[in-house]
């Protein structure tokens, strides 16, 4: 798995990386009550707002990690945002992009460097 | 970055684990571990302690009658012992501030907001003698359907207290200033009392199994439900109390013989109605439209019809809620408008407020 300085998480699925965001991000949000996905078949660039995150309180982008294609989103996470401080990492994942250069991960940080980014 | 003050509940609440935030000038907490949205239900379903350190407290040894040509309210018909909700208007009947006042026999008490206070107390100077700041006593807030039980057990004469009564209540030896309002749209108090005791009285409340710290995060998301103002969000020196909805809080006697700033434009709205209200928003969709989102007459109009100026998520409605400035015509509740979230409209209902009932009591 990867981090993105912004608390994003990447994990590589066959041809595909799943983008979902972490648990401090999660916990920093608060309680989530509203996710808006993209729509798959997009194309995005990396730093797009692709995705909106609501808690009671504030209104955060969810941004392209990379280049590619979104190919599939999470419903379950618009059903139910409360997922997102439940599950962060697993069930509440955002969306799986086919991205154009899969060695562009490496640039992003391990688990490690990310604890050591959030302190 | 200027020095933020701390209230005298600043460890208690750092050791509470509480996220602090810069507000009015005040390092205060935004949440506790609990979290917004539990914070708020577990005031609605027991009693939230609230500090509320940060506001003006203000004692006024002057008449009735002088404080009367600062506010549109009757403050001579105040009795003793009772609380009235009012406001500082301007020449051009804007608001510069809401406030409390409560008659206290000999003087009469106001709580003001935070951001305001400086402000209002140089108001006041310049126009009546007697203003005495109150500058070491903490204020706390106990709100919910539990904070009578809560609060009994420390000092049981607040049971016998209905709806804006104040009382002086002794604890352990110290003077309690008491009234049974809040911000929250649910019963309870605010209670002042000496800072050097607040710590103390926080931690025996807070003992109780009912009683839970609260932030100011659930403090905004109570008080949208319960459909109460926030100074310079939803009332400003641009906004009137008549387009504000607040006209329940000019008595009779004020509005027909006037004598208060800004009396020309407050008297002739009351008269001819006010070109614009404050409303009630339900968005249809789950996105919260906040404060600032523009509001349309139809998917397609270029030019907005008004603001919204309180928005977010109502954890006991589980929904969106808003409030916001539409003109007078299109302010019936059930009038659909469309808010223009990061570019796309979405449809809003106008609704009544509160948008849960209250549960003052009275």
């Amino acid at each position: 798995m990867k981090f993105t300085e912004e608390h994003e998480w990447l994990r590589v699925d066959g041809d595909l990386i799943v983008v979902g965001i972490t648990e401090h991000a999660a916990e920093q949000l608060g309680d989530v009550v509203f996710v808006e996905l993209p729509e798959p078949e997009t194309q995005v660039a990396k730093g797009d707002e692709v995705s909106v995150i609501e808690s009671v309180k504030a209104a955060s982008d969810i941004l392209a990690p990379l280049d590619g294609e979104i190919v599939e989103v999470n419903g379950a996470i618009v059903d139910n945002p409360g997922l997102v401080n439940e599950d962060p990492l697993g069930e509440a994942w955002f969306f799986k992009m086919k991205i154009d250069d899969m060695s562009a991960l490496d640039d992003y940080m391990t688990e490690d460097e990310y604890k050591d980014f959030i302190g | 970055m200027t020095d933020l003050r701390r209230t005298c509940l600043y460890d208690l609440q750092r050791e509470l684990g509480a996220k602090m935030v810069p507000f009015a000038g005040y390092e205060m907490p935004v949440q506790y571990p609990m979290g917004v949205m539990g914070e708020h239900l577990h005031s609605r379903a027991q009693a939230g302690l609230f500090d509320v350190s940060h506001m003006g407290q203000v004692i006024l040894r002057a008449p009735a009658q002088a404080l009367e040509a600062l506010v549109p309210v009757d403050v001579q018909g105040l009795a003793e012992g009772r609380q009235r909700y009012a406001m500082f208007t301007n020449a051009a009947g804007g608001i510069l501030d809401d406030l409390m006042i409560a008659n206290r026999g000999d003087h009469l008490f106001l709580v003001v907001n935070a951001a305001c206070k400086e402000a209002d107390i140089a108001h006041l100077q310049a126009h009546l003698p007697g203003v005495e700041p109150v500058t070491d006593r903490a204020l706390l807030a106990l709100q919910g359907p539990l904070a009578e039980t809560a609060l009994a057990r420390l000092i049981p004469g607040v049971a016998a207290m209905k709806f804006m009564d104040v009382a002086v209540l002794d604890w352990e030896g110290a003077a309690l200033w008491i009234s049974r309002s809040g911000y929250t749209g649910d019963d309870g108090y605010e209670i002042s009392l000496p800072e050097d005791r607040a710590e103390a009285f926080a931690r025996a409340l807070l003992a109780m199994e009912e009683v839970a710290p609260i932030g100011l995060g659930a403090r905004d998301s109570l008080r949208l439900e319960a459909g109460l103002c926030l100074y310079g969000h939803d009332i400003d020196t641009e906004t009137s109390p008549v387009e504000a909805g607040l006209t329940w809080a000019i008595q009779k006697r004020r509005r027909t013989e006037g004598g208060f700033p800004g009396a020309d434009r407050i008297q002739r709205e009351l008269a001819e109605g006010p070109s614009r209200k404050r409303v009630g928003l339900l968005p249809e969709g789950r996105a919260p439209m906040r404060d600032g989102t523009a509001l349309f007459d139809s998917e397609t109009a270029e030019a907005p019809v008004g603001t919204i100026t309180s928005g977010g998520f109502g954890p006991s409605l589980q929904a969106p809620i808003a409030m916001g400035y539409v003109p007078t015509a299109l302010a019936e509740p059930g009038t659909r408008l469309w808010g223009e979230v990061r570019g796309k409209r979405l449809p809003v209902r106008v609704a009544k407020t509160p948008f849960r009932p209250s549960t003052y009591r009275t």
